[in-house]
């Protein structure tokens, strides 16, 4: 308790954490464009709802330009995070706490009690959704649904902080680039194209909503049942994106992957990442940086792999068939097929790159797989019935309840200003963990360390919205190699002496490990280095 | 077994007691009065500026020294007894020794200025330093206006602190150009320039003539020397330089200069007491470099050295091609090889310079005149790959190679403006040269397939 009085009577303090006058004007507009949406949301029934949509759109958007405007305007290009440290809002003060409340509230409610958002099965939708009703109905011809709501407010965060972000940056061309493009398919492939192609659902034909960049198994549902009939029964256009699909995780990703690592996705393409990147910039130092956290991750993310690969299986295992002459591929050949694939991965991995694992890495490896084989193979042997002890439909909707809800969500998103703003990507998204995964063993891609320049200061670690404690490589002269690195390119950016450069370069050489770092005596170099 | 003490829990001996640990099985105590861990003394100033938090600045995290066995002692270590082998702290307490290694870093210069020791004029090395700069400058009503002293790479740290809580600053640079000692005319020229879009009061040619303080000996004005100009001041940083922290061994017997006495491998007269860091003075420049190097990773390079020696493999402490890198506000330096300024310029050395027409960016070569070898390079705005130089040192390339491979050593992030053509036509404009630049080559970069 002493602690507290102690704190407020002391001489520190006041560093430049209030905001000027027109970044105080700049929150009060955009408050204002949050108020209509409060409004509609406690049934105040607007008669022009496109009018007052478009108002309240532009006005959290203007806000939010007009606020990053005020704060950058007058300074000179380069390093902005002049008193995050104590700001409220990015140190997990009062106003970090409220924001996680309101967002995490937000998510539940909107994933499991959207009625009161306004959504109504039979009839009019009321209240917020039905604000939102002009704008869908524009795109798709539809009324909107809770999902709607969220993907326009989604889109609008991206390009609002995209701004922002753009701002904050301004003179650094990867973090520009990198933010025009998360803006550009949050805005064209993940809001308009799904809906413009919903425009195109009739008599016959309708194609399911289909965000082109979002991958299985990020997006976890692409090959249910109802899906992939939807997909075939649209003939040839609903044929080529399921064969899209299947070749997006596994022949696009992997050679992008190979090339530029897994930030071509992770922070260049992907949705969860461009929100994170964008509304989420101001939260990335929260990220916890310790050995503890990193091994909880490994662990973590890896099951949600095996989770969703086997959820997968029992999905589409279950609505395969049994007769070839139907159809050739069988519940039979399936599960052959899976087995086969996993083995090969695994044989491959415990053959040519065994060494590049660590001892927890190879214990997992081996437990997972044998679970994985073993789970199969009790199939055969107990006849048709549910494969991995479970039925398919309790492994999905488990899945989709504590993975696609609750943890890329309600923890991922709602959780920023608690736990940083790639809580989901680090601990949860299994598309990530694989790309990492492929980015760790089989890519060209690294962080490169600038010899001996490094001076520990740590603003690469602090501002690692991964966790990876990047300064722990660069002191000691090392190339950064993780799995977890999203290649935001914010490390780069941070460092006053210009040691870290991501970078897609030879393979051979690529991770380096120094005992004693370049600048020191040649031949003690070489003596230290490889007498190890 | 034998027992390792180290006082100093900077760089440099914590690298000497990793590497030690590394080698060895022998008993390693860190003797510390600044604090009880490890952190990045450069990383001071984004802790005042709100970057970061202070644990931040700790690159080992606290359960790291139990289990490397390395002991932690936090005292002020007042008096070393060569003969016994001992260390005497302040709170009495006495710590023998097998080999000891002395860490001590540096503290501000203060050259005897009336009012130097009034409250509210520091410097900034410490921690201390850093929690005297809250409670001295925490924000712009307490602190109205702030005087820096001494325009060095502190210096200009310490006005970006200061304007970052929009305090306003007047800094004080005796030499007519900033860090122009160090810095070529033209860069120190940009630095200049670049100050002043900080809004910082920038005072060229002036010294510091006195310290004014009011009844409570508290800070309240300044004089500049040379026009008896007052300038009110709640807070006056000196930042003129740093001076090995040595004080407690003045009667120990040790060898003592500015520093401590060392030679090539860091020990002192006493065969079982090492030197390392800012604390130690080579009896003989090394090179180019000066007798005292109070640079990071010189320090560092001194550990993983002195750690050699006592592990059994005794090892000359040989730097090898100088380098450096800072950052003057938003502008990044880093230097490769040696490029003097014109007051320190050898006499064959040539330079060539070229800045860019609108941003802050430029370089300076510096080459041989009568052989062209290539001497170093200077770069402000322009990240360069430190391997590659070190590379083009070691051997000896020329200048026109330099330029003609520039491409290999760039090492800005990935889709930034690039300069070399702009770089290597200013070049050829100005040496009649014909250099054609070539393109980035892996192969050439990481030496492969050679």
């Amino acid at each position: 308790m002493n602690n507290t009085a102690d704190r407020s009577m002391a001489l520190t303090g006041e560093p430049p954490k209030a905001l000027n006058l027109q970044q105080k004007l700049a929150t009060l507009f955009g408050m204002t464009g949050m108020g209509i949406l409060v409004l509609a949301l406690m049934n105040i029934n607007f008669e022009n709802r496109a009018l007052w949509l478009t108002l309240s759109l532009l006005a959290i958007s203007g806000g939010i330009v007009w606020f990053s405007y005020a704060a950058y305007a007058n300074t000179q290009p380069g390093i902005k995070n002049d008193g995050v440290m104590f700001k409220s809002i990015s140190s997990r003060g009062f106003w970090g706490w409220i924001a996680g409340i309101a967002l995490t509230g937000f998510y539940i409610v909107l994933y499991f009690y959207p009625q009161y958002l306004g959504l109504t099965k039979e009839g009019d939708n009321t209240g917020l959704i039905a604000l939102f009703d002009p704008l869908s109905k524009l795109l798709s011809g539809n009324p909107a649904s809770q999902w709607f709501v969220y993907g326009t407010l989604y889109t609008v965060a991206i390009l609002a902080f995209g701004i922002k972000f753009l701002y904050k940056y301004r003179h650094n061309a990867y973090e520009r680039l990198r933010t025009i493009s998360v803006m550009f398919f949050q805005t064209a492939f993940a809001f308009l194209i799904p809906e413009l192609m919903a425009r195109l659902n009739g008599e016959g034909f309708s194609l399911p909503y289909y965000d082109l960049k979002n991958i299985w198994p990020l997006n976890y549902y692409n090959f249910e049942r109802y899906r992939v009939n939807s997909f075939i029964d649209a003939g040839d256009i609903g044929l080529a994106l399921l064969i899209f699909g299947i070749l997006s995780i596994f022949v696009i990703t992997p050679i992008l992957t190979y090339k530029y690592g897994k930030r071509w996705y992770c922070s260049w393409v992907c949705g969860c990442g461009g929100l994170a990147e964008t509304a989420g910039d101001s939260f990335r130092q929260l990220s916890d940086k310790s050995l503890f956290a990193w091994r909880v991750e490994r662990w973590v993310v890896h099951s949600v792999v095996v989770f969703v690969t086997l959820m997968t299986t029992a999905v589409i295992y279950s609505y395969l068939g049994n007769d070839t002459s139907k159809y050739w591929l069988t519940k039979t050949t399936f599960l052959i097929g899976v087995a086969t694939f996993l083995t090969a991965i695994f044989a491959w991995v415990m053959i040519y790159k065994r060494e590049q694992l660590k001892k927890d890495a190879t214990y997992g490896a081996i437990g997972y797989f044998v679970i994985i084989i073993a789970l199969i193979g009790i199939h055969f042997f107990s006849g048709d019935g549910n494969v991995f002890l479970f039925k398919s439909e309790a492994l999905r909707k488990t899945y989709s309840f504590l993975i696609g809800s609750i943890f890329s969500g309600v923890i991922g998103t709602g959780f920023y200003p608690i736990f940083g703003n790639r809580v989901w990507c680090r601990f949860g998204c299994p598309m990530a963990a694989i790309l990492g995964f492929q980015q760790r063993l089989f890519s060209k891609f690294r962080i490169t360390t600038n010899g001996g320049q490094c001076i520990s200061c740590g603003n690469c670690s602090t501002y690692c919205e991964m966790g990876i404690d990047v300064r722990a490589y660069a002191q000691k002269g090392q190339n950064i190699v993780r799995s977890s690195c999203v290649g935001c390119g914010i490390c780069s950016a941070v460092c006053p002496r210009g040691v870290l450069k991501l970078e897609n370069g030879p393979a051979k050489g690529r991770i380096n490990s120094q005992d004693v770092l370049l600048g020191n005596d040649v031949d003690l170099m070489q003596l230290v280095n490889e007498n190890k | 077994m034998e027992k390792i003490v180290i006082i100093g829990n900077g760089i440099a001996g914590v690298t000497a007691a990793r590497h030690i640990r590394k080698l060895s099985d022998k008993e390693i105590t860190i003797i510390s009065a600044e604090t009880d861990y490890f952190f990045s003394r450069t990383a001071l100033m984004y802790v005042y500026m709100g970057h970061m938090k202070f644990e931040h600045t700790q690159p080992y995290e606290n359960w790291f020294w139990k289990k490397n066995r390395i002991n932690l002692i936090k005292g002020y270590v007042e008096k070393v007894n060569p003969k016994e082998q001992l260390l005497q702290l302040q709170n009495g307490q006495e710590i023998p020794y097998d080999q000891l290694i002395l860490a001590t870093g540096s503290k501000p210069n203060k050259f005897g200025w009336p009012g130097q020791d009034l409250k509210g004029v520091q410097g900034l090395v410490s921690k201390q330093d850093l929690d005297a700069l809250e409670a001295n400058a925490p924000n712009n009503k307490v602190c109205k206006r702030a005087v820096v002293v001494g325009g060095g790479l502190i210096g200009i740290e310490l006005c970006e602190m200061l304007r970052s809580r929009e305090i306003p600053v007047t800094f004080i640079v005796r030499e007519s150009s900033f860090w122009n000692g160090v810095l070529p005319n033209g860069e120190s020229q940009l630095i200049n320039e670049h100050i002043k879009e900080h809004h910082i009061d920038l005072r060229l040619g002036m010294n510091l003539g006195e310290i004014h303080g009011d009844e409570n000996g508290k800070v309240e004005a300044i004089t500049i020397k040379e026009t008896g100009e007052v300038i009110d001041c709640q807070m006056v940083g000196l930042t003129a330089g740093v001076t090995p922290n040595i004080n407690f061994l003045k009667d120990s017997g040790i060898e003592l200069g500015k520093g401590i006495k060392v030679n090539r491998f860091l020990e002192t007269n006493f065969p079982n007491i090492f030197a390392i860091g800012d604390c130690a003075e080579q009896h003989e420049a090394i090179g180019n470099r000066r007798p005292i190097e109070a640079v990071w990773y010189t320090g560092r390079m001194m550990g993983e050295t002195v750690a050699q020696t006592i592990c059994g493999n005794k090892t000359k402490y040989n730097p090898g091609h100088w380098f450096n890198s800072a950052k003057f506000l938003d502008v990044e330096y880093q230097t490769y090889g040696w490029v003097f300024s014109e007051r320190n310029k050898k006499e064959y050395e040539k330079h060539f310079h070229w800045r860019h027409p609108e941003e802050k960016v430029c370089i300076t070569m510096a080459y041989h005149a009568d052989t062209g070898k290539f001497l170093g390079l200077n770069t402000f705005g322009i990240r360069m790959r430190h391997e590659v130089f070190d590379r083009w040192l070691t051997e000896e390339c020329s200048a026109d190679y330099v330029l003609e491979h520039l491409k290999d050593a760039n090492f800005d992030p990935e889709f930034y403006k690039a300069y070399e053509n702009l770089i290597v036509a200013k070049y050829n404009t100005d040496t009649g040269s014909h250099i054609q630049t070539k393109k980035k080559s892996w192969k050439r970069i990481l030496s492969l397939g050679a």
